[in-house]
């Protein structure tokens, strides 16, 4: 199935294809049905369809039959310091392909202080050369300012990105403050954005990087001892919090460690809208391959959050991922060659992170979830295309075999056994982390934009032919359940009688309460009232300071009396 | 029981000796000489009967038919509790705000604590920020030597990171006999430090053996959400908790701990006010962490669903940060982990303002001082909302009220047991006696009590510190300025010897491995991409000159045959080859 030129690809002469006697795996049902396919969309599915003759006709022979698989997470053809990643769109869509995946979304990073949207028609310009299949991109902001703001509103008003990802790593880089999380949040919530984040606590990483480097440990094995799976729980947690309190829909992007699953799976109990996304390698393999003798392949495995070094993280992570407790799987394929992965040879934080997983991404997750019995195929569609699809707000057109819906499916066989290794791999990359394992499952067939791509192990792939697919803001999958809190989560101030008793003198100068220390008190400076003396709030207080007795009259609060007050409108904040 | 004849004296010579003459003071106790008879000794391990038999402000003998001089004045227990005085860990007795102070000073607040069973507090020095640790120190010791009716000791809090803070706090641990240190995470802009800088904080203060406590919560968070609150028009004190919601509080905790860990440094989290907190810190436990969590009376005793009463006072008078959280169960739950050792030290938080002085913010509830009372109601409610409750026995509540506390802050076995040679301060307990608390008959100098008209059950009969009977069926004889300043020494055992044996294991090694030779990719000089903090180490072959095209290239090979080997190199590929044939990662290892 290696890839042979351009030459080969046969002349498919009609657009018109039936799929007979296979069984279709929705996410919610399994049904035996035929599949007529038309002009790249879905035209009907049921028994006994009356198609016009000539049609192309695929024997499933009881096969499943799925929608394709969306890879939610790539980096092709990234700039890195002046190269680019070896995978390309051409490349990385082709093995996207190869792997059952027939539509990809790449992430747009524009350098800080440059402009989105010139970032954003670049990727567009390189990828509508040469992707193979329909992709779609997600924006990175990398520095958050009035003009950034702007350009992010453009972005989901006119360009179809609903999706942007902010950075809580790379210290005085990409990385984002508390307060700037806080405003973009808030910003995208306004405007039916998901907000995806990468959680590490950059921070702490700059001082163990400083400290790991200064104990003499440079090779990869400190990339992991720097960035312990603790800070990446850590962050989840602090994103989980502040995208709580703007209430915005929060995507955590890899997902790599026990301790960030459990973290968004208890938070997915409490009822807060986050959406967790294991990668390829955090559910097919481990971070003790950092501790390889072989430089090379120990700086293969760098990325980050790093992979878990506790060999027992990718079973539990597909065990969150049957839970329905993560809900996607991306793959984050960011490939680099050797010789790129070795500038960091004499300093690990130096080495461009990134793995390999866009074409193995589908397979493993059959052979280490569903074949383990932790998923059933219903589920397992819901991961690796469905949910994707709806947090995109792409569903039904992606993501479910149904009239009306675009032609990309895949049949799956679920008994081939396969062994990955770079020597037969799509990636232009010399090493593939998954390298000796055996999966079991496979796709049989390939069909993208209604277009067989895949078919006896031959890739018929097109360059140029992958669409855009712009996406719509407020997704319902996301926002439907924000939209009613948004409602009920209206904050009400008590409506109370002036408070009209002795105020304190105090001073501005020193040490003011936080933020709002511009909003002093008109009464600042209370005038020495004659009426003073038996002014007593509580009875008969103890001798206190000169200001108990300082002004007086009649006060509207007196201690005895306590009227009801109204908890109703902060237990609905609890609820939330 | 009778009343104590030498009183009389030493209550006449307070007044001729007004000044510090605190030598004369240790004079007139040296005669005290007390056999408290018949009681039930409670530590925080086993309860037995005992007699106690007291001098010289020590405890001398403990056990049954006692050998003591004659003249000895007696003290009948009649088969109550002898307890270890309490400790009170969290006191604000002198915080200035806005330059004022609280209503409550070491003398006032000293006596609330003595009325409540408490005979030692850990009070709180609060520089502001660009002031000097050590002078503020000796400020607050200076006060509380002249005002303190009790034993005290000092926390130091740290308003800001920089280089001299790190010279006091060595001089402060080595000299001055402080052994805990608090840090903020909120208050933007004032006191907030940032993730780098506890990070340092955490590191220096580990070395010196310091105790680290920290306010938990997001500061950046919460100016964010004050700033929204008030833009809405909300500007009372339902503000306050409005803008810093629990789940602030838990994030903050869960830092706190991922730094203590990474840093292998004991954390102490002060205030814990939420269940989500709460139950942070019970993960963490449960995980190895070594993270301590202090509860506060007001957090186990009441909620915080009083910010919205129409009383402007009243509700003012509940503000404090982490703010009390308005979940009505939150009370039960934090005494329910207390019970079961999740949480370790039950503190107060005193910090009393008068209501004058809390009308400060009354257009704007971010300038509301921050404080509640507690002092003088803590050990009652505990005894109340746990013991009584069946949640806790007896030896768990001299655990959480005062041996644990004596236990972290490195006091023990001195103060926190009743053990022959500890520092005679005892309670004798009344677990029946009832009382409703109220403003009117309380300690301390603020008109609003928050607990007004809780009714409590168990409180103390008598109080003895430093050998002294100090208070007795609801009369106070306490003296001003007895109260001695406690130092401590760093590294308590309870805290730190865990992560002593920790260090050692934990020593990371690099693996050894022969030099890559293989090809380099070559970078531009002018690196964008600027990988954090270390950036001055750079590989040194990343800004190597353009390389000289080497000819071996062509057929290298790392994994065997490349489906794109009929594929021309991209021209954005050069490779730095180096002379001298095969590197040492042609295989797959």
């Amino acid at each position: 199935m290696s890839y042979q030129g351009k030459k080969n690809i046969p002349k498919i002469t009609s657009d018109r294809l039936l799929i007979k006697g296979g069984r279709i795996v929705n996410d919610d049902q399994s049904f035996h049905a035929d599949i007529y396919m038309e002009d790249g969309l879905i035209k009907q599915i049921g028994d006994n369809l009356i198609v016009p003759g000539g049609v192309k006709t695929i024997e499933a022979n009881g096969k499943m039959v799925i929608p394709g698989g969306i890879d939610i997470h790539t980096h092709f053809q990234m700039p890195y310091r002046g190269t680019t990643t070896v995978d390309d769109f051409n490349q990385g869509s082709k093995a996207a392909l190869a792997g059952g995946t027939t539509m990809i979304v790449d992430h747009v990073i524009p350098e800080p202080g440059t402009s989105l949207m010139e970032a954003y028609d670049q990727w567009r310009q390189w990828a509508d050369e040469k992707t193979c299949c329909d992709y779609s991109l997600h924006v990175d902001i990398t520095h958050w300012n009035d003009s950034v703001k702007q350009e992010v509103d453009n972005l989901i008003k006119e360009k179809g990105v609903n999706s942007f990802h902010v950075y809580m790593a790379y210290k005085d880089y990409y990385q984002m403050s508390n307060s700037e999380l806080y405003e973009v949040f808030t910003f995208l919530a306004e405007r039916g954005g998901i907000a995806q984040v990468h959680a590490e606590n950059g921070e702490i990483i700059a001082e163990e990087q400083a400290r790991m480097l200064q104990m003499g440990i440079t090779g990869p094995e400190g990339h992991v001892l720097s960035r312990p799976e603790e800070l990446e729980a850590e962050a989840v947690f602090r994103a989980i919090t502040i995208a709580s309190q703007t209430n915005c829909p929060l995507y955590v992007t890899r997902v790599m460690s026990k301790s960030a699953a459990d973290i968004i799976s208890q938070a997915r109990k409490k009822g807060n809208v986050v959406f967790g996304e294991p990668i390829t390698a955090s559910l097919g393999t481990d971070g003790t391959h950092y501790w390889s003798k072989n430089w090379a392949k120990a700086a293969s495995f760098v990325t980050s959050p790093p992979l878990s070094p506790d060999p027992t993280t990718p079973d539990y992570l597909n065990t969150l991922l049957s839970s329905g407790d993560l809900s996607v799987t991306g793959s984050a394929h960011c490939t680099f060659s050797v010789a790129q992965k070795a500038i960091g040879k004499d300093d690990f934080t130096q080495i461009p992170e990134g793995v390999n997983g866009v074409e193995e991404r589908m397979a493993l997750i059959w052979d280490k979830a569903v074949t383990t019995g932790k998923m059933d195929e219903n589920m397992f569609v819901a991961v690796t295309s469905t949910n994707a699809a709806k947090i995109l707000n792409l569903y039904p057109r992606k993501g479910r075999i149904a009239v009306g819906s675009d032609a990309d499916l895949v049949i799956w066989d679920t008994d081939s056994i396969r062994t990955i290794t770079a020597k037969t791999h799509n990636s232009a990359a010399e090493y593939n982390v998954f390298e000796g394992m055996e999966l079991r499952g496979a796709p049989l067939v390939v069909i993208c934009q209604g277009k067989i791509v895949l078919e006896d192990g031959n890739l018929h792939a097109t360059s140029g032919v992958g669409r855009f697919i712009p996406c719509s803001p407020f997704p319902d999958f996301a926002y439907k359940r924000v939209k009613a809190r948004k409602q009920l989560a209206v904050l009400r101030a008590v409506p109370r009688g002036m408070y009209d008793g002795p105020v304190s003198e105090f001073s501005m100068s020193r040490g003011g309460t936080p933020s709002a220390s511009a909003r002093t008190s008109p009464t600042k400076q209370p005038v020495r009232n004659l009426h003073q003396s038996g002014f007593s709030l509580a009875g008969n207080p103890a001798p206190c300071g000169d200001l108990c007795n300082s002004t007086g009259g009649m006060s509207t609060i007196f201690l005895k009396d306590i009227p009801s007050f109204g908890v109703s409108v902060m237990v609905v904040k609890g609820a939330v | 029981m009778q009343i104590p004849a030498p009183h009389a004296n030493t209550k006449g010579i307070k007044f001729l000796l007004k000044s510090k003459v605190k030598t004369a003071f240790s004079c007139c106790s040296l005669n005290e000489r007390l056999l408290i008879k018949g009681g039930r000794v409670v530590n925080d391990d086993q309860s037995f009967y005992a007699d106690v038999y007291i001098e010289d402000g020590l405890i001398k003998q403990v056990g049954e038919n006692l050998v003591v001089p004659g003249g000895v004045k007696v003290i009948e227990a009649n088969g109550r509790m002898v307890i270890p005085g309490g400790i009170d860990v969290n006191t604000c007795l002198m915080k200035p705000f806005l330059g004022t102070q609280p209503v409550d000073d070491f003398l006032q607040g000293t006596k609330a604590a003595i009325a409540g069973g408490t005979t030692m507090i850990i009070d709180h020095v609060t520089p502001q920020p660009e002031d000097s640790l050590l002078e503020a120190f000796e400020r607050w010791q200076e006060a509380a030597d002249k005002k303190a009716c009790c034993d005290y000791s000092l926390h130091v809090d740290i308003p800001q990171w920089n280089e001299s803070v790190k010279y006091e706090l060595e001089l402060l641990v080595q000299e001055k006999g402080v052994n805990s240190f608090q840090v903020y995470m909120a208050y933007k802009d004032v006191y907030q430090m940032t993730d780098s800088q506890l990070y340092e904080a955490f590191s220096f203060l580990k070395q010196l053996g310091a105790v680290v406590l920290v306010h938990a919560e997001n500061g950046d968070l919460i100016a964010q959400e004050q700033r929204k609150i008030l833009g809405m028009g909300i500007t009372g004190p339902e503000g306050h908790p409005l803008s810093r919601p629990e789940e602030l509080e838990a994030e903050a905790v869960f830092r706190a701990i991922t730094l203590g860990n990474r840093v292998n440094c004991p954390v102490y989290i002060t205030k814990v006010m939420s269940k989500s907190a709460a139950d942070t810190i019970t993960q963490a436990r449960r995980k190895g962490s070594v993270v301590f969590g202090e509860p506060i009376t007001a957090s186990l005793a009441t909620d915080g669903s009083h910010y919205w009463s129409k009383n402007w006072a009243k509700a003012a008078a509940y503000v404090t940060s982490p703010p009390l959280s308005p979940d009505p169960t939150t009370p039960d739950h934090l005494h329910t982990l207390l019970a079961c050792g999740d949480l370790q030290v039950v503190g107060s938080s005193h910090c009393a303002y008068s209501t004058s002085q809390k009308a400060v913010g009354k257009d704007d509830f971010t300038l509301i001082p921050e404080g509640t009372n507690g002092v003088e109601e803590r050990m009652s409610f505990v005894w109340d909302k746990a013991v009584a409750m069946g949640k806790m026995d007896e030896n768990q509540f001299v655990a959480v009220t005062s041996t644990n506390a004596a236990k972290i802050f490195n006091l023990y076995p001195r103060k926190g047991r009743i053990a022959v040679g500890s520092d005679a301060d005892i309670v004798i307990w009344d677990p029946d006696s009832v009382k409703t608390i109220t403003a009117k008959l309380q300690q301390s100098a603020s008109e609003y009590n928050i607990f007004e008209g809780l009714e409590c059950r168990g409180a103390p009969a008598m109080v003895l510190s430093q050998g002294r009977v100090v208070y007795e069926d609801g009369n106070l004889q306490t003296q001003q300025g007895t109260g001695r300043f406690i130092p401590r020494k760093p590294f308590p055992d309870y805290a730190y010897q865990r992560v002593k044996f920790r260090n050692q294991v934990k020593n990371k090694q690099g693996v050894t491995r022969g030099i890559y030779d293989g090809p380099v990719y070559d970078v531009i000089p002018t690196p964008k991409y600027i990988t954090p903090a270390p950036s001055a180490k750079t590989s040194p072959t990343s800004h190597q000159p353009p390389p000289i095209r080497n000819l071996h290239q062509s057929n290298f090979s790392l994994s065997g045959a490349q489906i794109d080997d009929n594929v021309p190199r991209r021209s954005g590929h050069r490779i730095v080859a180096p002379p001298g044939g095969r590197s040492n990662i042609t295989s797959l290892g």
